[in-house]
């Protein structure tokens, strides 16, 4: 199988702070792929260079066989990203959110109506279609954001920390909906959260990140044999250690210093 | 295409949804006509000038352009900050057309301003001639576009909201107050001249004067014309260049 997601020695740096220091890995086509690690360990960063929001201080990435640093629009049509904070328009209704990012896309206009009332209903935002953003609750938010990601199908999905701030019932209901995108549409899947039992169940492969290292990798199977425990959150623990992270992160603190300073 | 106009329409709902900006928008405009319009308009006249409220009108419909325009790119600010420039940033679509498609919202919301402001003038007593209307909006597209494409560019190397104040002071209004729209450019102190001539908004101002009130031009509308357009053009290029470099 070939990887779609090929990443050599990446490395990020703000300031003196590593935030991500000489990772690689690689990513088959068609696979669910779990990123973990605890806050701070350098998910988002990566995910940002994945995406062409940051550029790498130093090694290389290839999105099915292109650069985002150097061919930046190609790398941009084989993806879709859920992000971890907010990213709607507050002022417009979820309709409108929907149909900007079909347009942004240029989703088939035959299949943009379909798709978009398949997904609202979905989500249970159907109804809501036409409130505007800003009078909705956290949760409901965070499923037009996932609505919103699966609409166009691309080659990969990033989906950072999708279920966050979702009830059970929900997050069941969101990852049901992936798996059955990534069988029925051969969508990779690229995803990190902090619900370490989405990934013993949804992924099959994982990689997990501390201080900006890949500390471990593997199937969840692999892991917990490796690790000798019962489930992927024990080896995850017994991994990245017990002791919780800052909440504000060294990288965060470092990038919001060089920013304000005027080095970026 | 599709991508142009659906930023475009963006730009047009928020701004129309918005009753207390486009309210809050027209009322400095209305104090500049009223208070200096009619304040400094005995002086204008003994000073031989004319009718000061047919030479303000022109300068004042240019400032309710240009302060809307430099707000609404600005706006680029407000979406770094509650996330929303990520979903346009990661989609494969041109910086150039991001960058015109807000460019072109923005200036229609900035263009709709000053036909407002036109409006307003009118009601109290600015008399244009009609003749040369079609020029007169050329001109105010012109102005509309090329404050929105230096708002939107500016915007998109600036983080935070608290470096809004200081553009506004340091570029906003010497941009306003050194361009010819409160007094004629001609015998003006040499400095204070040169100066004026560098002012983009000058010509602005000249060709929209030009255009409403018979024998007002100062540089001639070819000239006004392409010294806006060619701006306008470069603007628009260092934006896109800009767009490419945000990283979030």
């Amino acid at each position: 199988m070939a990887n779609i997601i090929e990443v050599k020695n990446l490395t990020k740096t703000f300031g003196d702070m590593k935030a991500v220091d000489d990772i690689s890995f690689e990513v088959a086509k068609g696979e669910v792929f779990a990123f973990l690690g605890p806050n701070g360990a350098g998910k988002t960063t990566t995910i940002k260079m994945l995406t062409t929001l940051l550029k790498p201080t130093s090694g290389e990435i290839l999105l099915d066989g292109k650069n985002p640093v150097h061919d930046e629009s190609a790398a941009r049509k084989s993806f879709g990203i859920v992000f971890q904070d907010p990213s709607l328009d507050d002022e417009l209704t979820a309709l409108e959110n929907m149909e900007f990012h079909a347009a942004l896309y240029s989703v088939p206009r035959e299949v943009r109506r379909k798709r978009i009332e398949e997904l609202m209903n979905f989500v249970e935002l159907w109804d809501r279609r036409d409130s505007l953003v800003k009078e909705f609750s956290g949760g409901m938010k965070r499923r037009l954001e996932i609505a919103r990601g699966l609409l166009h199908h691309p080659k990969i999905l990033f989906l950072d920390e999708p279920t966050t701030g979702l009830d059970p019932q929900t997050r069941n209901h969101v990852w049901s909906y992936i798996k059955n995108l990534n069988k029925t549409e051969q969508i990779t899947v690229f995803f990190t959260t902090h619900y370490i039992e989405e990934a013993d169940q949804s992924a099959s492969r994982v990689a997990i990140m501390d201080h900006g290292r890949i500390v471990a990798r593997g199937t969840p199977g692999e892991l917990k044999e490796q690790t000798g425990t019962e489930s992927l959150e024990d080896s995850f623990l017994k991994l990245t250690g017990y002791d919780i992270r800052k909440e504000s992160t060294g990288a965060d603190r470092m990038r919001t210093h060089a920013k304000v300073w005027g080095r970026r | 295409m599709e991508v142009i106009y659906i930023l475009w329409l963006r730009q047009l709902k928020r701004y129309f949804r918005s009753k207390a900006r486009m309210i809050g928008s027209i009322g400095q405009p209305i104090l500049f006509l009223v208070a200096l319009g009619f304040g400094f308009g005995p002086i204008f006249q003994k000073a031989g000038g004319g009718n000061y409220l047919q030479f303000l009108a022109p300068g004042v419909i240019a400032m309710g352009i240009l302060f809307t325009a430099m707000f609404m790119g600005i706006e680029i600010i407000w979406d770094k900050q509650f996330g929303f420039l990520k979903e346009t940033l990661v989609a494969p679509v041109s910086r150039m057309s991001i960058m015109l498609g807000r460019t072109l919202g923005g200036a229609t919301v900035a263009l709709a301003q000053g036909v407002l402001v036109f409006l307003i003038a009118w009601a109290i007593g600015f008399r244009p001639g009609f003749t040369l209307l079609w020029v007169a909006f050329i001109f105010m597209v012109l102005i509309a576009m090329l404050f929105t494409a230096i708002g939107t560019a500016i915007a998109s190397v600036v983080d935070d909201m608290q470096g809004f104040p200081l553009i506004m002071n340091f570029l906003v209004m010497p941009l306003f107050f050194l361009s010819g729209a409160l007094f004629p450019l001609a015998g003006l102190p040499g400095i204070i001249e040169v100066i004026a001539r560098l002012d983009p908004l000058s010509y602005g101002i000249d060709g929209l004067r030009g255009a409403l009130v018979s024998g007002a031009l100062t540089f001639g509308f070819w000239y006004d014309f392409s010294v806006l357009g060619v701006i306008t053009l470069i603007v628009l290029g260092i934006g896109a260049y800009l767009f490419s470099k945000i990283e979030i």
